[in-house]
């Protein structure tokens, strides 16, 4: 369980290391703490998992990966691992996820996301993607409008 | 934006090690052969034009105890804006594609429990009409990959 402390840090951790020398001091006095007591807080929230990654959130259109596709795959419950690894070891796949089907609505139970430079990449990812595992029944799942894209905010309501 | 040698090194070195030390800029400056004025300075341009979204703790959702959820709709398109509205009011809905696919309104959902997970689909519900929602919580998670190599460096 995460206390009160805890939650402060990560409410502050949030918005942003500050770009100043002593940026973890900065934080601390805010949150009336030490630096040191701040930084192994830090290194205890990485080594425990709570922080998955400590760096740059960084928006990959700008950098010439300009087309990106969910590709939804339908895989026999028996070979969800396999083929999940599978998919997982590409480096034009950025996620890899097995989630629940609602069969007849909906087949699909592993979820990738696809990254190329054309919307035609993507495709040609999804047929190789596709040929190597043996799951025939996919789609890609183009995004046409994004109408909501926000950084999550931890322990924000009704504070 | 174009960037130099020197930012694709930094934005390669900083996508998944930014040091936890009292003074990490300056660590990340010798890494580079540069100065800490240097490093912070780029640091404000690539945040300023939005090359960097967020500088610091990437959380995982599930660790800080939230639960979090990817949703599909079937929305009419003559409704898409409207449902939109409704569906992006909640705080706890961080993104929002419109996806080629009958199932064409895709939002990831992220609350402190899951029954309020069930309740805001309710909600949804409720508030649009549309009761066709696939809740797709992820069971196994393969690979969360989100940073992407540069070159160059």
């Amino acid at each position: 369980m995460l206390s009160e402390q805890d939650k402060a840090i990560i409410r502050a951790l949030q918005e942003g290391l500050p770009l100043v020398s002593r940026p973890y001091r900065a934080l601390a006095e805010k949150l009336g703490m030490d630096e040191e007591e701040l930084l192994a807080r830090v290194k205890d929230f990485i080594h425990r998992g709570v922080i998955r990654r400590f760096g740059a959130a960084v928006r990959h259109q700008d950098l010439g990966y300009v087309a990106n596709a969910m590709v939804v795959w339908e895989v026999p419950e028996e070979r969800v691992e396999e083929v999940g690894r599978l998919m997982a070891s590409f480096r034009e796949v950025s996620h890899c996820y097995q989630r629940p089907a609602h069969p007849p609505r909906w087949p699909y139970n592993l979820f990738t996301v696809v990254h190329g430079q054309t919307a035609e990449d993507c495709r040609n990812i999804a047929l190789k993607l596709s040929r190597i595992s043996g799951i025939d029944n996919y789609r890609l799942l183009f995004s046409v409008a994004e109408l909501k894209k926000s950084s999550m905010k931890y322990f924000t309501e009704g504070k | 934006m174009t960037m130099d040698n020197l930012d694709k090194q930094l934005l390669n070195l900083i996508q998944t090690n930014l040091p936890v030390t009292p003074e990490p800029y300056r660590e990340l400056a010798e890494t580079l052969g540069t100065s800490e004025e240097d490093v912070l300075a780029r640091l404000e341009r690539l945040i300023a034009r939005g090359v960097i979204r967020r500088l610091g703790a990437i959380f995982d959702s599930r660790k800080v105890g939230y639960s979090g959820t990817l949703c599909a709709m079937k929305v009419p398109p003559p409704q898409i804006e409207r449902v939109a509205a409704v569906v992006n009011s909640f705080p706890g809905v961080t993104h929002n594609y419109l996806r080629e696919h009958e199932y064409n309104m895709w939002f990831t959902l992220l609350v402190d429990s899951p029954a309020r997970v069930e309740a805001i689909l309710e909600e949804i519900k409720r508030k649009t009409g549309i009761s066709d929602i696939l809740n797709l919580p992820s069971t196994r998670l393969f690979k969360i990959r989100v940073n992407f190599d540069l070159g160059e460096a």
